[in-house]
């Protein structure tokens, strides 16, 4: 099985009132079963309500399973004596970037996870340096988090669940609170950790341009699994995802309009050069000797 | 002219290890019934400007006019200022405080001196022009979802009937369907009420659909004050601040450097598609 | 500019106070508090004196953050002298009308200056060589034999170390706020003591809703890290007695033996 594997699983949030009397069941996961392969870097897509964040909380057990099970690595969450294998293997970073920094200075709070897991002392020196180096932060290990930018602290975090050597990561809407800046910063470190250490990445997010380089896009929408594939297969679907309050990247949206109008574009263009390389060819024909194909300028995107 | 600034400069820390000169000579003028946008990466000085518009901060040099009357006058009524020009904060759901719904949005209009009907009538307009019913009205904040709270907070300030509506990044941490919603609602705003109304955003593809003018600040002075399409020509300029320019202005700006001919001022997605379907066309 | 606000204000700098165990200072502030309270002539004060100056001088931080404290007492400093300057029995040297000054107040006011000024300073002068956190961690330590009275050292610091690192991020928070409802006509200042306070709710809930947010999430992501209280933690920074701990503790027992000393042999002296 792949590293994690859920099957069949049910979540429901229970409110009850002062006298233990069940005021409200909210079901917010509904029958989900995935198994994700090791390595990969997969997102997770979903608006606000889909059941998202309540399925990251399931991977690490802050939140247990109502029905349905949940493995990590061949580990059942469910069961107690496996609660910190299971939270050793699957590293979790949250959403607001100072409620989970709990050093005083850079270097103490990447410390953190290692002194809980009674690493001796040189050893967690080792991981700290090597969890700053990774995700560029070696400058500012002596810096107080409050002099960090959002996009900063958010690696710093990266970072502390680096230090206790997991398995896979689990992102829950980490940019959310960042500015445009920020989220590239935090992508782009995800992503070299996919590539370089080789870490399983679950991304949760609702922002379409941090998903394009994902190996996997899963779409949840009211606590089901309702698309799951690649970038491209997925992204083609423009209308489905606004059904699902999501939108896609404004180059894809732009294909697919064109297409609507009865241009023949391939599906799933994801980046600007994709679209380029379809556009330009009908531009040359229609403009013979005015549009160059070859290199005209760079422009980053 | 609603708003002028003449040569703010804000200087904060004075004197200590910490000064920090925020605003540098900022002049603007804010016309009755515009949409404008501020842009700005972080720290660009565009939230302490906004708060000067309102009088929460003081610029340490300049003139700020409102409908005419410097404010630094000597007796100026800076709360009544603040009844004219409404700020939203970012995550301006943090501000909710009160036992229901209704008696937070009616917070506003009771600071202001307005009795209890007066003041309920103002909060259940607010609450219609943010699409939230009476369902919600005794509702408790605490318990409403992100994107209700937010529909609350800025409630809470649109029933002081500002003519100059400020909101700072309203989209924040919103999910794609929820931002669409937000700023159509200050759209209708707009254009209902006429009101004059300042979005601050990092989004420039929200920026570039919606308003009429853009400021764009850098390094607490303003760089660019022009219509979206005139702003995003400098999209190598914006680059170099830290700031982008939206999808769409690549798209059109690596066409037109292929030879394209196509209009390089275009910056929503439906005027591309027209455009390109006009050049490839029969 | 409000996120550089730490309680004690840490002076970073190289010196040789700095580098001390953060025990061994503790230890040694509540040493010299005890000496001042010892210490009864004008001897004791001396030698008192020269100790503090020599932990000034060896802390390499300029004279000017000691005395900033100082600024905090000035109230009570006025107080207490003017009181034992007044109100001291004995041979008057001064009188206006029925207020008198007599040479024993002279002694006694001196006297309560002078360790209320050193008090202040020499606590001072710990707080700025040693950080917010080496405290925490020498506090936890220290009172680590409680752990046999089941008391929960380790949880109380560990308490007291996110307080810290919290307070500049609520400081921010509360200007926030303050200034969202001032921009919805809320007024702070005017009114007397019971209007002001009940203008306060709408700081203070949304605070105090903030903050227990910022806990819940804050222990869910120490839980993800698995954090389960202080039972198999290891430190990264353990503190490790050195050589020049071992000699200062051998100064403070030096200058605690002298004090003591004097104060037994002088105790007519005053």
């Amino acid at each position: 099985m792949g590293i994690i594997k859920t099957s069949k699983l049910i979540f429901d949030y229970i409110r009850k009132d002062e006298e233990e009397n069940i005021e409200e069941i909210k079901r917010a996961i509904d029958g989900v079963s995935l198994d994700l392969e090791k390595g990969q870097f997969i997102a997770i897509l979903g608006h606000n309500g889909s059941g998202k964040s309540t399925f990251a909380k399931q991977l690490n057990a802050i939140l247990l399973p109502t029905e349905g099970t949940v493995w990590i690595q061949d580990l059942d969450t469910s069961r107690e004596e496996n609660l910190w294998e299971v939270r050793k293997k699957t590293g979790m970073v949250f959403q607001n970037p100072d409620n989970q920094i709990i050093g005083n200075i850079v270097e103490e709070d990447v410390g953190f996870g290692p002194e809980n897991l009674g690493v001796p002392t040189e050893e967690i020196w080792k991981r700290v340096d090597e969890s700053l180096k990774s995700v560029g932060m070696a400058a500012y290990r002596l810096k107080s988090p409050n002099r960090l930018s959002g996009g900063q602290k958010q690696r710093v975090a990266i970072a502390g669940v680096m230090a206790m050597r997991p398995q896979c990561i689990v992102l829950d809407e980490p940019t959310a609170m960042l500015d445009p800046n920020g989220r590239k910063e935090v992508v782009k470190t995800v992503h070299e950790l996919n590539r370089k250490e080789g870490i399983t990445v679950l991304l949760i997010t609702h922002y379409m341009e941090e998903v394009t380089g994902a190996d996997r896009v899963i779409v949840m929408d009211e606590g089901k699994v309702v698309m799951d594939g690649t970038p491209r297969e997925i992204f083609s679907q423009v209308e489905k995802l606004k059904s699902y309050r999501l939108d896609v990247p404004q180059v894809t949206e732009l294909a697919y309009e064109l297409k609507q109008k009865g241009l023949d574009l391939p599906d799933g263009i994801l980046t600007l050069d994709e679209l380029m390389e379809n556009l330009l060819p009908r531009f040359a024909e229609r403009f013979p000797g005015e549009v160059i194909l070859e290199n005209g300028g760079s422009h980053g995107n | 002219m609603v708003i002028k600034a003449e040569h703010i400069n804000y200087i904060y820390g004075k004197g200590t290890a910490f000064e920090q000169h925020a605003l540098k000579d900022v002049n603007l003028e804010i016309e009755s019934g515009e949409f404008v946008g501020l842009i700005g990466h972080t720290g660009s000085g565009k939230s302490t400007l906004i708060q000067h518009l309102n009088g929460l901060l003081r610029a340490t040099d300049g003139k700020l006019y409102y409908n005419g009357r410097n404010i630094y006058e000597e007796g100026y009524d800076m709360r009544a200022l603040r009844s004219h020009v409404g700020l939203v904060f970012q995550y301006p759901e943090h501000q909710l405080f009160e036992i229901d719904v209704f008696t937070d949005v009616c917070f506003g209009p009771k600071n202001q001196g307005l009795n209890k009907e007066a003041a309920a009538k103002r909060a259940k307009e607010a609450l219609t022009m943010v699409g939230l019913d009476e369902s919600y009205y005794k509702r408790s904040p605490f318990e409403l979802s992100g994107g209700q709270k937010r529909r609350v907070a800025i409630a809470g300030v649109l029933a002081m009937n500002p003519d100059v509506l400020i909101l700072d990044e309203p989209t924040a941490g919103l999910d794609p369907k929820g931002r669409d919603e937000i700023l159509d609602q200050i759209k209708r705003l707009h254009e209902e009420r006429n009101m004059t109304i300042i979005l601050v955003s990092h989004s420039m593809e929200d920026v570039a659909r919606y308003v009429d003018r853009i400021l764009v600040m850098n390094q607490g002075e303003k760089v660019f004050d022009d219509t979206p399409k005139e702003v995003f020509q400098h999209y190598k300029e914006l680059e170099a601040m830290g700031l982008a320019a939206p999808e769409i202005t690549y798209v059109v700006q690596t066409l037109k450097s292929h030879g394209v001919p196509i209009d390089t001022s275009i910056t929503t997605i439906e005027e591309a598609r027209d455009e390109i379907i006009r050049l490839l066309g029969k | 500019m409000l996120k550089d606000i730490t309680l004690g204000q840490y002076y970073p700098v190289d010196s040789i106070l700095h580098k001390l165990d953060p025990r061994t200072k503790l230890f040694g502030t509540m040493v010299f508090i005890i000496s001042l309270f010892i210490a009864n002539d004008i001897w004791a004060y001396v030698i008192a004196t020269v100790f503090l100056a020599a932990a000034i001088k060896l802390s390499n931080v300029p004279l000017k953050f000691m005395v900033r404290g100082l600024k905090a007492i000035v109230f009570l400093l006025l107080i207490s002298v003017s009181f034992n300057l007044f109100l001291t029995p004995g041979t008057a040297v001064v009188s206006l009308g029925f207020l008198k000054i007599t040479k024993e107040g002279i002694i006694v006011a001196g006297f309560m200056g002078i360790r209320l000024i050193y008090l202040v300073v020499g606590s001072s002068i710990m707080t700025l060589t040693t950080t917010p956190n080496q405290l925490t961690d020498g506090l936890e330590k220290s009172l680590d034999f409680l752990n046999r009275f089941r008391v929960p050292v380790h949880e109380v610091s560990m308490m007291m170390s996110i307080a810290l690192r919290f307070i500049p991020i609520l400081v921010e928070e509360t200007d926030k706020i303050m200034k969202a409802q001032m921009a919805r006509g809320a007024d702070f200042e005017t009114g007397n003591l019971i209007q002001k306070a009940k203008n306060m709710i709408p700081l203070l809930v949304p605070l105090f809703i903030s903050a227990f947010r910022r806990a819940t999430d804050l222990a869910m992501a120490m839980e993800a890290r698995c954090y389960r209280g202080g039972e198999g933690r290891t430190k990264m920074k353990p503190l490790k007695y050195g050589n020049q701990d071992r000699v200062t503790y051998l100064i403070y027992f030096l200058y605690l033996a002298i004090i003591i000393g004097l104060r037994i042999l002088r105790v007519q002296s005053f």
